[in-house]
């Protein structure tokens, strides 16, 4: 199995430099190929089984879409091939059609999704967030200068029970194309998910995987399952 | 900006707010600022300022930065208007300049020091504009605030004022790209030997060239991107420091060089960031013209704030509290570091969760993971105890970090730490956000209460 991280020297904010740690650790015997940003990607010529790649700065976007345009048809056969990505973050906005500032002028993005993000870096958003996919709760934090609009329902991710999804008063958060999954959700996600990570696993072939400090990280998920479903618990600020 | 009467008003109800506020006894604070800002948006540009600014800003060390530039001032024979009993946001400075003014808005002293919030520059600067601002970094610190370094970098470039002097830290390779038009001198710390080849921490905010994206080569690092790096394509590099200091943990010295000549200073403890704290004090008050001999003298008396640091040793074992900052993940690797390498056996309590958040929501802990918690699990570190809401939190963290589970205790309120505290080790650290004071010096001075009992005291 070959996991690639894509660019982690730039694309590893708010704690995803253990989520990738956390990554190898779930899956001990893969290989994995940290790509550098002045480095083809390893996707290009060889087969992966999972993509990751995390949140960054803003001009760290713009870097990438640079840096990952030219193979714009590459990442469309993968994702139609069903390889795993796990996008996290403001990264996921690199898939969509274009980021615009709030100046007006638009960054073009990949194009994959039909989706557009805009900034706003004096506002900055945060929030818990609380959703279901297939059953499996999740639970996430959010924030971040931006949100994704545009035609998401066919392509959600997650159904929203408490907090905004791609965007204030969207139900659906993040993006999912097979097994495409990008999402805005930090926690790091996979640590605060344990049956998430169990279901990205199987979707690698690892059927009734446990995941590195299961115990734990299961009484933790529970308790904070408790606070995200209690009423009383504020989700915005 | 003149004075107008709306001006006027808020001037008069926000001194009136502090009038009250001290007959009820309360602690300076932001508030009659608020007032005195709600009734009058630009009052920071109405009234008047003192003749000389010092600004302080930076993620980390310049409360302490402040804190020496204003003692060291004061014991100088110089009267200094401060924020240092209210806070570093425009409200804060408001409060300050309010405080030091006349019914008239005509300012009462000829120097003020304000610290003021990188995030704040925005509604600051317009308004204030400072002789002199020290920066004394740039880090990763709150997600929800501040986001990323580049971020405020970007945000202080901005707003600061064209004719503001920086001095600024040559060997931080985001603070000090800050402005690059204006004026500015660099201070920076020599090679040490414990400085090393590349980053040992999670977070490395500096590994690209920002001129051409080219993976830098780091010359040294001392910590996260606190270094000193080049780009191998293109011209990028360290600025080279005008201030240059030279440390020695051993006789806890410093002495820094500047203009071919080199002056002595004490350092409080053994900290590196209390070092960098120290040498941009210095470049500072010797930019703002005092005698660098004179500030040795002074700076030589200067404390570090209890609720910052302590220690006492009882019988055979060091009591120490050290603030940690919750929700800043370099503040808090920089003390895990720093406990890791002290001599003897520790055991270490952990008070970190955000009082507010924990209140009222469920704290966003993504920052924990950006905090090197693996240090914490050096062989000279016995136990781990932590208490509070968010503990389960730790523990994921710290086993994630490597650290043995039968290393790892935690209790659920903070005041219940001293239970799981076993006594076998040469040291103690209770290590506390900023906002749990009160509760890490209770749980201190239990510790010390039981340590003397132990000891047959009274305890």
């Amino acid at each position: 199995m070959t996991v690639e991280f894509l660019y982690p020297a730039l694309a590893n904010l708010y704690g995803e430099a253990v989520e990738m740690k956390y990554i190898e650790k779930c899956l001990p015997d893969a290989e994995i190929v940290k790509t550098k940003v002045n480095e083809e990607p390893y996707f290009v010529k060889n087969d992966v089984d999972l993509i990751y790649m995390g949140p960054m700065t803003e001009r760290g976007q713009e870097i990438v879409i640079e840096k990952l345009s030219p193979f714009k048809e590459r990442l469309e056969q993968l994702i139609s091939e069903n390889k795993v990505f796990l996008i996290i973050g403001n990264a996921l906005e690199i898939f969509g059609d274009y980021i615009e500032n709030e100046d007006g002028t638009k960054i073009k993005a990949l194009g994959i999704f039909n989706t557009y993000a805009k900034r706003k870096m004096m506002n900055r958003y945060n929030s818990l967030y609380f959703g279901e996919l297939d059953g499996i709760k999740i639970v996430g934090f959010k924030a971040q200068f931006s949100h994704s609009y545009g035609e998401n329902e066919s392509e959600g991710l997650f159904n929203t029970l408490r907090g905004d999804g791609l965007h204030p008063g969207s139900k659906f958060e993040g993006l999912r194309r097979n097994n495409f999954f990008g999402t805005y959700l930090l926690g790091p996600l996979l640590i605060l998910n344990p049956d998430f990570t169990k279901y990205l696993l199987s979707l690698l072939g690892i059927e009734n995987a446990s995941v590195p400090c299961e115990e734990d990280i299961r009484t933790a998920y529970e308790k904070r399952l408790k606070e995200f479903e209690n009423p009383k618990t504020v989700y915005f600020g | 900006m003149k004075k107008n009467l709306r001006f006027f008003i808020a001037l008069f109800v926000a001194k009136a707010a502090m009038v009250a506020q001290r007959l009820l006894k309360m602690n300076a604070s932001y508030f009659p600022g608020k007032i005195a800002i709600t009734l009058c948006p630009d009052f920071l540009g109405r009234i008047d300022k003192p003749e000389t600014i010092i600004g302080v800003t930076g993620t980390n060390g310049k409360t302490t930065c402040c804190n020496l530039i204003i003692d060291s001032l004061t014991d100088l024979g110089y009267d200094v208007l401060n924020n240092r009993f209210g806070s570093n946001i425009n409200a804060g400075v408001a409060s300050s300049l309010i405080s030091g003014s006349t019914l008239f808005g005509k300012a009462k002293k000829r120097i003020a020091v304000f610290e003021i919030d990188e995030r704040s520059s925005v509604r600051i600067y317009p308004y204030v504009k400072p002789n002199y601002l020290l920066c004394t970094n740039l880090f990763r610190d709150s997600i929800r605030r501040n986001a990323h370094s580049e971020y405020i970098l970007d945000i202080i470039s901005k707003y600061v004022p064209k004719s503001t002097k920086l001095v600024l830290n040559a060997d931080d390779l985001v603070s000090s790209r800050i402005a690059p038009e204006n004026e500015r001198v660099y201070f920076g710390i020599e090679k040490m030997e414990s400085d090393l080849p590349e980053s040992i921490n999670i977070v490395n905010d500096m590994r690209l060239c920002p001129v051409c994206n080219s993976e830098l080569e780091y010359d040294f690092v001392r910590y996260h991107h606190i270094g000193r790096a080049h780009c191998p394509n293109c011209d990028f590099a360290s600025p080279d420091p005008e201030y240059k200091a030279t440390v020695d943990f051993k006789n806890l010295s410093l002495t820094m060089k500047h203009d071919s000549k080199s002056f002595q200073f004490k350092l409080v403890n053994d900290s590196i960031f209390n070092a960098y704290n120290l040498t941009a004090v210095v470049a500072l008050l010797e930019q703002f013209g005092i005698d660098p001999e004179k500030l040795s003298e002074v700076i030589s008396n200067q404390k570090i704030v209890e609720t910052r640091f302590s220690n006492e040793k009882i019988g055979n074992i060091e009591v120490i509290s050290n603030m940690a900052k919750g929700q800043n993940p370099i503040a808090c690797s920089c003390v895990f570091d720093y406990v890791r390498k002290a001599e003897g056996t520790k055991e270490v309590i952990l008070l970190l969760d955000d009082v507010h958040d924990n209140a009222v929501s469920s704290e966003n802990i993504c920052w924990i993971y950006d905090a090197d918690f693996e240090f914490l699990g050096d062989e000279s570190i016995k136990r781990v105890i932590i208490g509070g809401v968010r503990a389960i939190d730790y523990k994921v963290r710290l086993e994630i970090a490597g650290v043995g589970k039968e290393k790892i205790v935690c209790v659920e309120k903070e005041s219940d730490t001293p239970d799981a505290v076993r006594w076998d080790a040469d040291k103690i650290y209770v290590l506390h956000e900023l906002y749990r004071n009160d509760e890490a010096l209770a749980v201190r001075d239990e510790i010390k209460r039981r340590l003397r009992q132990k000891q047959g005291g009274e305890g």
